[in-house]
């Protein structure tokens, strides 16, 4: 297969671009959807009545249905009911409706984790509620939720590869115009595969070292 | 309210094409389902096996299904192979590759960690039993890692439905392809069509994966202990 690296090193720069689009559409979904786990799980935790109800049925909606069409749904069905919103927006509130969900899931499975005797001697030692919560459980529950929470950290990352199908001018949008409009197709693919190698591997090793220390503060071997 | 779009669900044949269409997206998912749980199954057994290379090379494998997105596959097997190999395949043919690839790998892992996660005595005492190798896999293993991998293959089978509904951007004619004819047809007569229309498949994919993660999560309460 002979390659054309004339084009790669001419394509270069709009895969730049394209994957620091990616980033921040990413680093914007990440950052709210922990927001929205975090606050969703402590409602549940806390066992609001009424609201509880409704953050188990977006939970649920959230994590049943597909990231294109909760997008196609947002982009092109809200702005005929008069909603409008950039691409950029509904990308990301897209993505931090989706996120939200699993995040609250990950938070939730962690706070459950925390052994009931911790939740006992806090209330034998006379904290509240809220102290209980703010001191004991969620730290130990955000310890315990850090594998999951990074496992969907790089879900989220990945699955902005699909914000393309709205327009956005992402690195697989990039990749698809340069196949149609120049039909070097070995080249922009190897480019596509290598930008998100580029954005995803850091990450993943990242996350197996956070986990690693994690698990040191945990159970301290 | 003067036409709100909603009727667009039920005109003409609507309705049927749009469940026709995820008919399709439920076909790609269940045949690669299908090929990728005989191929996991394979994979996972030669993982649980002391040879190096061949575990180095299956985890290899998983990994860069892990990590690389699954819509970026579609575009390599779709765009790449056809040049490549001089052959051309339809959408479809490529949504099944990948999907059982990727359920392939998946399915691997899962059965590796229900083999490895099985007691080291639960062997010990069926040979003491005197049972053939075959027996021991036949009435203590395989009972036991089938319970286990319920929960996982349950989940990945709803995230592979759901992933189904990239496949319109290959080109393939499924649910939401249908839905962007139904609503570009419609487009002056009812302009707040596609607010129904995808809403209306957003509901359909719920109704489908839905049931499935509550099955994985009933069987997870029930073979915690």
């Amino acid at each position: 297969m002979n390659l054309d690296w004339e084009f790669i090193v001419e394509s270069l720069p709009l895969y730049g671009e394209a994957m620091w689009l990616t980033l921040k559409i990413a680093f914007w979904a990440i950052l709210f959807s922990l927001i929205v786990g975090l606050l969703c799980s402590i409602v549940l935790y806390y066992k609001v009545k009424g609201i509880s109800g409704i953050i188990v049925a977006y939970t649920e909606l959230s994590r049943n249905t597909p990231l294109l069409v909760q997008l196609y749904f947002l982009y092109y069905g809200f702005t005929k009911m008069g909603l409008h919103m950039s691409e950029m927006t509904c990308a990301i509130v897209g993505m931090t409706f989706l996120g939200g969900g699993y995040m609250t899931e990950a938070f939730r499975g962690g706070i459950e984790a925390v052994s009931k005797t911790q939740m006992e001697s806090g209330v034998s030692l006379g904290l509240s509620k809220v102290q209980l919560a703010r001191y004991v459980i969620l730290p130990q529950a955000f310890a315990i939720s850090v594998p999951s929470l990074g496992a969907n950290a790089i879900f989220l990352l990945k699955e902005t590869s699909i914000v393309g199908a709205i327009a956005l001018l992402d690195v697989m949008n990039v990749a698809k115009d340069l196949i149609g409009m120049y039909y070097k197709t070995a080249e922009s693919l190897i480019l596509l595969v290598l930008a998100y190698l580029v954005l995803l591997l850091p990450l993943s090793i990242l996350l197996t070292w956070v986990e690693r220390k994690v698990r040191y503060a945990e159970f301290g071997d | 309210m003067q036409n709100s779009g909603i009727n667009v669900l039920f005109e003409g044949s609507n309705f049927e094409r749009l469940l026709g269409g995820l008919l399709v997206t439920m076909e790609i998912a269940f045949i690669s389902i299908v090929i990728g749980t005989v191929l996991g199954i394979v994979m996972g057994l030669l993982r649980t096996l002391k040879s190096g290379p061949i575990r180095f090379v299956l985890r290899l494998y998983l990994e860069t299904f892990r990590i690389i997105p699954i819509l970026v596959w579609l575009y390599v097997v779709y765009f790449g192979f056809t040049p490549l190999l001089n052959v051309n395949i339809s959408g479809e043919l490529t949504a099944i590759i990948v999907f059982s690839l990727w359920g392939a790998a998946e399915i691997g892992d899962i059965v590796r960690g229900a083999l490895e996660s099985l007691p080291k005595h639960q062997v010990e005492s069926g040979q003491a039993l005197g049972l053939t190798y075959r027996q021991l896999y036949r009435h203590v293993l395989i009972p036991q890692a089938v319970r286990r991998m319920l929960p996982g293959s349950i989940n990945l089978a709803t995230r592979m439905i759901k992933t189904t509904s990239l496949v319109v951007l290959i080109g393939v004619v499924e649910v939401v392809k249908v839905g962007q004819q139904i609503i570009e047809l419609g487009v002056i007569k009812a302009p707040a069509a596609s607010f129904w229309v995808y809403g209306f498949i957003f509901i359909l994919y719920f109704l489908v994966c839905y049931p499935l993660s509550r099955l994985s999560k009933r069987f997870e309460r029930k073979w915690q202990n």
